[in-house]
């Protein structure tokens, strides 16, 4: 057994587990952060994919023990109380989910992947940059409409604070 | 996966210290070696986690000499600047590997000391002619890899930095398996001082390896016309589901062709 100490979401948080306890299984059992999911648990599917360290990883490949000291954001932590995630709203808006189990990695890939590209996504490097992240619903034309339609809101917004910060 | 003690070491002296428990093994980006745990086809008593320490991170380019340390992730080599610059193909192949999430934890270091015969460092360090830096002594590539999953690090040796020269002229090119991401066909091109160095990865049966008939092809003339009617033998070369030894022959001339061919672009 192993002291995990993680800031989650914003929260400081802190419990013991043994030192096989992958990062997913503290954030969905000990946390009861059931946002991040296992889906094929071989490190393919993408669906538990959680911001480490302001990187998105799988968190069904990693220890928690190894994650200890990071500082982690998962789905739960995107949206600013009732107001969606730019990332989150535009999955609603174009419809990028069908069964909705594959999103929150999507969604953590997809900020991740916007967050790498300030200067900007086309459909070729979006599709491209999902190589991690499978649907099963087969439902990726609207994931990436609703990444490209995030990554412009989100570039938008960043020059609107940039003018107001002048 | 079976219970484990994790440590997280302090310094690459404590690593080794670490190491002399029981079955201890090391972790770094764990990309490799967690999933293997996890179906216990890996079950070491301890886990030693270097992947924290600064001693072994980072990109250093000094002239033409490069130097990049063990526990530096696909996604930073794939990134660098500097790196960009003077080793571009370099760079080209860390963004080859894996998928976004893998790349920023998988590291330079645990992929070569795993030497899995698909990978796609053990190709790049061939063809670079790179050295293997560890706590205890310097290895050059072509003594390193030993064959599959296996090389030349003794026990309790630690991997800490890997350097070359960056070569005037450079390029992978990879036939991907689009599932496990790995290359059915690899193949790293380089020419340099000391000639063309032609390494291939995901076809042998003994892992990475050196075609030295499309080495001696290239040397004549680096331009991907030289490979034309070229015929590789399949002997040696690896079957199962997804290519036979014969379709792997012929992808090694193809995409010797394409690394050229990007090489002189």
């Amino acid at each position: 057994m192993s002291d995990v100490s993680l800031t989650v979401n914003g929260r400081r948080v802190s419990g013991s587990a043994e030192d096989r306890t992958l990062l997913v299984h503290f954030l969905r059992e000990q946390l009861g952060l059931t946002g991040t999911h296992v889906g094929c648990d071989t490190s393919q599917c993408g669906a538990c994919v959680v911001h480490v360290d302001g990187r998105a990883v799988k968190s069904c490949t990693m220890l928690a023990v190894q994650a200890s000291g990071s500082t982690i954001v998962t789905i739960e932590g995107l949206a600013n109380g009732a107001d969606l995630h730019p990332v989150q709203a535009a999955f609603k808006e174009h419809h990028g989910l069908q069964c909705g189990f594959c999103t929150p990695g999507m969604i953590m890939t997809a900020t991740d992947m916007i967050a790498r590209h300030p200067e900007g996504l086309d459909e070729t490097t979006v599709r491209a940059e999902l190589d991690g992240n499978i649907c099963r619903c087969t439902g990726y034309h609207n994931i990436v409409k609703a990444i490209l339609a995030a990554s412009q809101a989100m570039a938008k917004g960043a020059k609107g604070r940039a003018r107001q910060a002048a | 996966m079976y219970s484990v003690n994790y440590h997280r070491a302090a310094s690459i002296s404590d690593a080794a210290k670490l190491l002399k428990s029981g079955d201890a093994k090391l972790l770094s980006g764990g990309m490799t070696l967690i999933p293997a745990m996890k179906t216990r086809l890996a079950a070491p008593s301890d886990l030693v986690d270097v992947s924290r320490l600064k001693e072994l991170q980072g990109i250093k380019v000094s002239g033409k000499t490069v130097t990049i340390g063990a526990a530096t992730t696909h996604y930073d080599v794939s990134a660098d600047e500097k790196l960009k610059k003077a080793c571009p193909a370099l760079a080209h192949m860390a963004s080859l590997i894996g998928d976004p999430a893998v790349r920023y934890k998988g590291t330079i270091g645990g992929s070569i000391a795993n030497n899995d015969p698909a990978a796609d460092y053990p190709a790049a360090l061939l063809a670079l002619g790179a050295t293997i830096v560890t706590n205890k002594r310097e290895i050059a590539a072509d003594k390193f890899f030993k064959g599959l999953f296996e090389t030349a690090l003794k026990e309790g040796e630690i991997i800490t930095a890997v350097t070359f020269t960056a070569p005037a002229k450079a390029a992978y090119q990879k036939f991907r398996n689009p599932a496990s991401r790995y290359a059915i066909v690899g193949v790293f091109v380089t020419k340099g001082k000391d000639g063309v160095r032609v390494a291939v990865t995901g076809a042998g049966d003994d892992g990475v390896f050196r075609s030295k008939e499309i080495e001696a092809a290239l040397a004549k003339n680096f331009d991907a016309s030289a490979l034309d009617g070229l015929k590789v033998s399949a002997k040696g070369l690896m079957s199962d589901i997804h290519a036979s030894a014969d379709y792997r022959a012929n992808l090694i001339a193809v995409m010797a062709k394409r690394a050229v061919a990007a090489a002189n672009a």
